[in-house]
């Protein structure tokens, strides 16, 4: 006991010590004799004590900025999508130098396969005649590697290293052939085939005479790979020079002014040169890593992820506070009502909220957003009617929670008084009684924020909740269904999991925090 | 007490009927993709109907048409009649697909519960018996972050981290690549092998809530008059906290555990459908983005059913484990 005193009276002392320097003196009705809090200040300071809640109102001030402000300041759109250049390289051209004789045919049945290989064997041994099958054949050379077949003193075929090869797709006749053969043989410039003169130059080039070119004379063969592609004379000639020199690329400006590069591959096997045309090719700058333009990379179409994550906290959060408060007013409103007039009202409202606990929710959000897939239901729209589903589903917890309060506020005295002055029912409710179930509602809707945003983002990530172009934190995780991703591009969900876990923890945290502030039975 | 069973069960059945009649309408008024499907796969074949004839006739086919009313009457009769429909999807009766899936579902669910329990209960005591200390706020933010995290976040964290980097497990599905070939045992022993992760996910996303329930509970007795008497009479804290107090804080615990016994037969639909584990969750999870209206029906009934069963074993149990509550 004796030590008690002693406490007692130091306390005085020393709250004496710190008193004002200056001796005023307080009446006892003097306001500014004890520091009066209002009981809001009250909760704000006990809030305020709690370093865990404090903690997780900064986390979720933080992703208030992040989502609303960072928009604002992130030089991109959530939508804009970036490019890479990249080279492909893909077959163009082949380039055959020929080192056999082939055969131009006039006549069917007297030039056939068999008496092809009959010419070869003796242009080989250089006789000038042969019989072949009872049918005898001349051999004439015009020039080197260049024959003509004749029975009978007709002409057959030809035979020769060189090939007249048409520049359009018509075919060539044989006198055309023939005298192209002639004319190039005996170097000169024009000759005259079906009736038409032709011009030929040293190349082997042969143009109409409106200056068309119709075919060339080359041991080269040039073919494209595709289809649809024409080689200009210019291209074959560059590219016939690369191959004579040995060069294994070269560059061509094609008549739009496109330079391009062409890779040179010589195929020993089939002896032949394969052209390969490297193009410059825009492509979406996919998974692209971190970088000093992209701090979190890119995603899978090419958007900045930083953005993305931005935007999507926006979604995310937007449609947890839409949710909550539809949720909140359908809760307050049913549940105010039930516990307020009790009797049949109250039975009728409690088995909706039955029914309501018992619909199970998320499958009905599968179906529902599997429907909306078939339907084809625009993005937009989407967003709208999840957080409609979520908000009509969710109210039957608060609904039941108001009541409850309810329930026990109205029996205390105040309500009595309020009675008793002949408060109107509707202001007796909204003024006197929801007030009171405020710190309770609060709690509430704060944890059940959470679990809306995690209920969202489960959704979205399920591909059944937000949809492109809008992100939000589950869709954008939604790239972890591919393995690939997982394996390989951590940047893409690891971060907006964490902001997802941080968002969620965070208002837990402060729904807990404020339950302990509100409550007054608290000891601390 | 008989009384006030069959009173409960006559309100479930109530209930049960109009969460079926409210789940049977907005099946029927959503667009059936299942049937449209298939039309639509009909009429593309040479020389076939069109569109609309085969989706007349496919919803005779498939009892959808009529009205939604008769239809949900019909619906009622053959449930009662014990006749659950054919699966569309599964194309074999509703029932059978619902046996096969089950029991993994079961059997998954249980064991998870059972780890849950002796993971949770523990620490909450301990978080409530030190209340304030470190351990309890690191208790506490555990049990906040079990609760906070996403299921597909968690679950994807894991299988980077043991089945891609250090590669224990595989990524997907119940049995392994040579499930075949291998004995009884070994079969069993591949079977656990897939279910690690799944069971882990489950406990870690599931345990929080019931961690902070035993907490608050806890800390509820502690502060009662009956512990201050114990305390008062000098017996050991030890003696106090876990014969005293222990036990008035098992009431609540064994109402709520007994409470979700039903709910491990629903299955986990998100974890399930994340791990491709072949339980009752993922063949509903695909059902429903098949729209297979009678499967889907049935689980939603089903997961109701369970719901209503658990909220009355609670309040029975309430009963029966606490002597002073008196339920009329």
């Amino acid at each position: 006991m004796a030590d008690l005193k002693d406490k007692l009276e130091n306390q005085i002392e020393s709250s004496k010590a710190n008193e004002p320097a200056e001796n005023e003196e307080y009446s006892l009705s003097d306001d500014r004799r004890v520091k009066v809090l209002s009981p809001g200040q009250l909760v704000a300071k006990r809030f305020f004590r709690n370093r865990l809640a404090v903690t997780g109102m900064v986390v979720l001030i933080i992703m208030f900025l992040f989502s609303y402000l960072g928009g604002i300041i992130s030089p991109y759109r959530q939508d804009q999508k970036f490019y890479r250049t990249d080279y492909q390289s893909k077959d163009y051209a082949g380039v055959i130098h020929n080192e056999e004789y082939r055969y131009t045919v006039a006549d069917k049945d007297l030039f056939k396969s068999s008496v092809q290989a009959q010419a070869l064997m003796n242009i080989i041994k250089e006789n000038d005649k042969f019989d072949y099958n009872g049918v005898s054949y001349t051999l004439e050379k015009l020039a080197d590697e260049l024959y003509t077949v004749s029975s009978g003193g007709k002409i057959v075929g030809i035979a020769s290293k060189e090939l007249v090869t048409p520049s359009t797709t018509d075919k060539l006749s044989f006198d055309f052939t023939l005298n192209a053969y002639r004319a190039k043989a005996e170097k000169k410039d024009s000759f005259e085939a079906d009736g038409i003169s032709f011009k030929i130059d040293q190349d082997g080039i042969i143009t109409a005479a409106d200056g068309t070119e119709i075919a060339y004379i080359s041991s080269y063969i040039v073919r494209a790979v595709m289809g649809d592609v024409f080689f200009s004379r210019e291209y074959k000639e560059e590219l016939i020079a690369a191959v004579e020199s040995g060069a294994d690329s070269f560059e061509y400006k094609d008549e739009n002014g496109e330079t391009f590069d062409y890779k040179l591959q010589y195929d020993a096997a089939n002896k032949l040169w394969n052209v390969k045309q490297t193009k410059e090719t825009k492509i979406f700058d996919t998974y692209s890593a971190p970088s000093k333009e992209h701090w979190l990379g890119t995603d899978r179409n090419g958007m900045d992820m930083l953005t993305r994550l931005m935007y999507g906290g926006r979604v995310s959060l937007m449609i947890g506070f839409i949710v909550v408060l539809i949720e909140g007013l359908l809760g307050v409103i049913l549940g105010g009502i039930a516990g307020y007039f009790g009797g049949w009202v109250d039975g009728l409202i409690m088995r909706m909220v039955d029914v309501f606990y018992c619909i199970p929710s998320l499958p009905l959000f599968i179906i529902l957003g599997a429907a909306m897939d078939a339907a084809g239901v625009p993005s937009m729209l989407r967003m709208v009617y999840l957080m409609l589903i979520l908000g009509f589903l969710g109210w039957a917890g608060v609904a039941r929670l108001v009541r409850g309060q309810i329930l026990s506020l109205r029996e205390q005295e105040f309500m009595t008084a309020t009675e008793a002055s002949g408060i109107a029912p509707s202001r007796r409710i909204f003024k006197h009684l929801i007030p009171n179930v405020m710190p309770q509602l609060i709690v509430f809707l704060t944890m059940s924020l959470g679990s809306t945003i995690i209920m969202e983002a489960t959704l979205s990530f399920l591909g059944l909740g937000v949809r492109f172009p809008f992100a939000s934190w589950g869709n954008i995780i939604n790239d972890v269904n591919d393995t690939f991703v997982l394996t390989n591009y951590w940047f893409i969900w690891i971060p907006a999991g964490v902001l997802l876990l941080l968002t969620v923890l965070a208002f837990n945290i402060v729904g807990d925090g404020l339950r302990d502030a509100f409550d007054p039975k608290m000891k601390r | 007490m008989r009384k006030y069973i069959i009173k409960r069960l006559l309100q479930s059945i109530v209930i049960l009927f109009f969460v079926a009649f409210i789940v049977y309408v907005l099946m029927r008024c959503l667009p059936t993709s299942y049937i449209e499907a298939i039309a639509r796969e009909k009429s593309m074949q040479p020389g076939s109907k069109s569109y609309e004839e085969w989706m007349a006739q496919l919803s005779v086919t498939y009892g959808m048409d009529g009205s939604i009313l008769s239809g949900f009457i019909k619906w009622v009769f053959s449930y009662l009649k014990g006749d659950f429909g054919d699966s569309w999807k599964w194309t074999v009766p509703v029932i059978t697909k619902f046996q096969d899936t089950v029991w993994i579902s079961f059997v998954m669910g249980f064991i998870a519960f059972i780890i849950e329990l002796i993971i949770a209960i523990p620490l909450g005591i301990i978080a409530a018996t030190k209340q304030y200390s470190k351990a309890d706020y690191t208790i506490s933010v555990i049990a906040l972050a079990g609760i906070s995290l996403p299921t597909f976040f968690f679950a994807s964290l894991l299988k980077l981290l043991f089945s891609v980097k250090l590669g224990w497990f595989d990524l997907f599905g119940l049995v392994g690549r040579n499930y075949d070939q291998l004995s009884a045992f070994g079969q069993i022993m591949d079977k656990a092998n897939h279910l690690v992760l799944p069971i882990i996910t489950l406990v870690v996303v599931s345990m929080g809530s019931l961690m902070r329930y035993t907490r608050t509970n806890m800390l509820e007795v502690l502060n009662a008059d009956y512990i201050r008497t114990a305390r008062a009479k000098g017996l050991s804290e030890k003696k106090v906290i876990y014969h005293h107090a222990f036990r008035n804080t098992l009431i609540p615990i064994v109402t709520i555990v007994g409470g979700s016994l039903p709910g491990l037969f629903a299955g986990a639909l998100i974890t399930e459908t994340l791990y491709a584990i072949p339980g009752i969750g993922y063949a509903s999870y695909q059902s429903m983005i098949a729209g297979d209206i009678p499967f889907s029906m049935f689980y939603l009934v089903f997961i109701a059913v369970l719901t209503l069963l658990g909220n009355l074993i609670a309040d029975i149990l309430y009963a029966v484990v606490d002597p002073r509550v008196r339920i009329a």
